[in-house]
């Protein structure tokens, strides 16, 4: 396994040696991203751990009925987002989502935001005050670089819902990030 | 208004999930409009802000080895390790099966050049000139005849009684090994009698009752180191019944 740094973002190289078609060729160099996924998700170290060898292990157990040539990134993101579902945390995630709406009408303002690299952890704590909802998706795109197909199949939504939640996920975020930059030190 | 229409286009214009055409299109907009334009930016600045920001938690050093260490049981290798416990021993079974095949009919193949050698012999004696070296009736005539010519010696039975008639006999040779040839008489039907001496290994994939091919009839068993062929156009109870008596003489 080599590790190499793409986009400033840890990864791992799979190991030539290994079968293309075997489970650790697969799934190694996706480690890092998975786990920043469940960090993201659980806002917790240990949680989030619990749910990266979680995916591993299902994963691991259902590999003879993933199908090859098909996409395994969005196999096992969606894995661990159903297995992150059923969590403790991720119960609250049915709640979640029907105060989203209340979130994106805060936005008060159609100007514009211009977010310099020095705001970056300003942006961090505005997405960790979104819900998971909006959170993830934001996370699958623009972090993960997923298509909209790709996201539709780890969220099992249609790719209208993909499109929609996505810009009411921006918007929530602008929304967020408007309040910041102009409230000051709200919440920090 | 014109922006309208590609405000909402929006989104997927900068996430690169519109067709060539219309991203070309919502491109020239752009040019020309200033609201989108800024609109524009703003997002591609929040897409970038995003990731950057997005990429922020890594799991440790330990739990990465977990994961690899995890990882590495069984795969899509570890089915096939699987798959071949039933395989190994179906292809073991169809090994041994394609094998017995191969050696039984190898072993056929190896008895019918005898017995068509035999029946050649046959054919050709009962064509020669003279079928027989020594012509008697009387087996206690041509045993004897046949000492210091044959690294063997043999039995021959009591016919009276019976439709069988002797005719002589003559020294024969298969496989570069010396036996005897008898000639028996049955009604009008000549019979051969090949006796030579037994290879062990050759006897076991011998069928004892008669067998017919190429129009002869063929019947083999061994007996004291020797292996007895009856060979005759004649019908299988007839070919047992000189073999019965072949079998009890002495």
């Amino acid at each position: 396994m080599v590790r190499c740094s793409w986009h400033g973002y840890a990864i791992e190289v799979p190991d030539q040696r290994l079968p293309a078609d075997s489970f650790e060729y697969l799934a190694l160099p996706l480690c890092d991203q998975l786990y920043n996924f469940a960090h993201w998700l659980t806002q917790d170290r240990s949680e989030a751990e619990d749910l990266v060898q979680e995916t591993f292990v299902k994963a691991l157990r259902g590999f003879s009925g993933f199908q090859a040539g098909t996409n395994f990134r969005a196999w096992i993101f969606r894995i661990l987002r159903n297995t992150f579902l059923t969590s403790r945390t991720g119960l609250k995630l049915s709640q979640e989502e029907a105060e989203l709406d209340s979130i994106i009408a805060a936005d008060p303002s159609p100007e514009a935001i211009l977010i310099s690299k020095a705001d970056r952890g300003v942006v961090r704590q505005a997405m960790q005050e979104l819900p998971v909802p909006f959170r993830e998706i934001l996370l699958l795109c623009e972090v993960e670089e997923m298509g909209y197909e790709e996201i539709a199949q780890v969220l099992a939504i249609p790719i209208g819902t993909v499109m929609s939640r996505l810009h009411r996920a921006r918007k929530a975020l602008r929304a967020k990030l408007i309040d910041r930059i102009k409230g000051g030190s709200h919440g920090m | 208004m014109a922006c309208e229409s590609f405000s909402e286009k929006l989104d997927a214009y900068v996430d690169g999930e519109l067709p060539p055409t219309q991203a070309n299109e919502f491109a020239m907009h752009l040019r020309g409009c200033a609201t989108c334009a800024v609109d524009a930016l703003e997002r591609i600045q929040m897409k970038r802000s995003v990731a950057d920001a997005g990429k922020y938690y890594q799991p440790s050093v330990e739990f990465r080895k977990k994961i690899e260490a995890s990882a590495h049981k069984p795969s899509k290798r570890g089915n096939f390790w699987g798959w071949q416990v039933v395989a190994l021993p179906a292809a073991l079974v169809l090994l041994i099966s394609l094998s017995m095949i191969f050696l039984v009919s190898r072993e056929k193949a190896k008895r019918d050049r005898v017995y068509g050698e035999l029946a050649d012999l046959h054919v050709a004696t009962l064509a020669s000139a003279t079928p027989v070296d020594v012509i008697s009736t009387d087996r206690h005539t041509v045993k004897p005849w046949f000492e210091g010519k044959i690294p063997f010696t043999f039995n021959l039975p009591e016919l009276q009684g019976t439709d069988f008639v002797l005719v002589g006999g003559r020294v024969a040779y298969l496989h570069q090994t010396s036996g005897a040839q008898l000639i028996y008489r049955l009604r009008k039907h000549e019979l051969s009698v090949f006796i030579f001496p037994d290879r062990g290994a050759e006897s076991a994939s011998w069928a004892s009752d008669p067998l017919t091919t190429m129009s002869f009839t063929f019947e083999t068993w061994s007996k004291d180191g020797l292996r007895y062929f009856v060979v005759g156009d004649v019908s299988g109870p007839d070919v047992d019944a000189l073999s019965k008596l072949l079998r009890n003489a002495g």
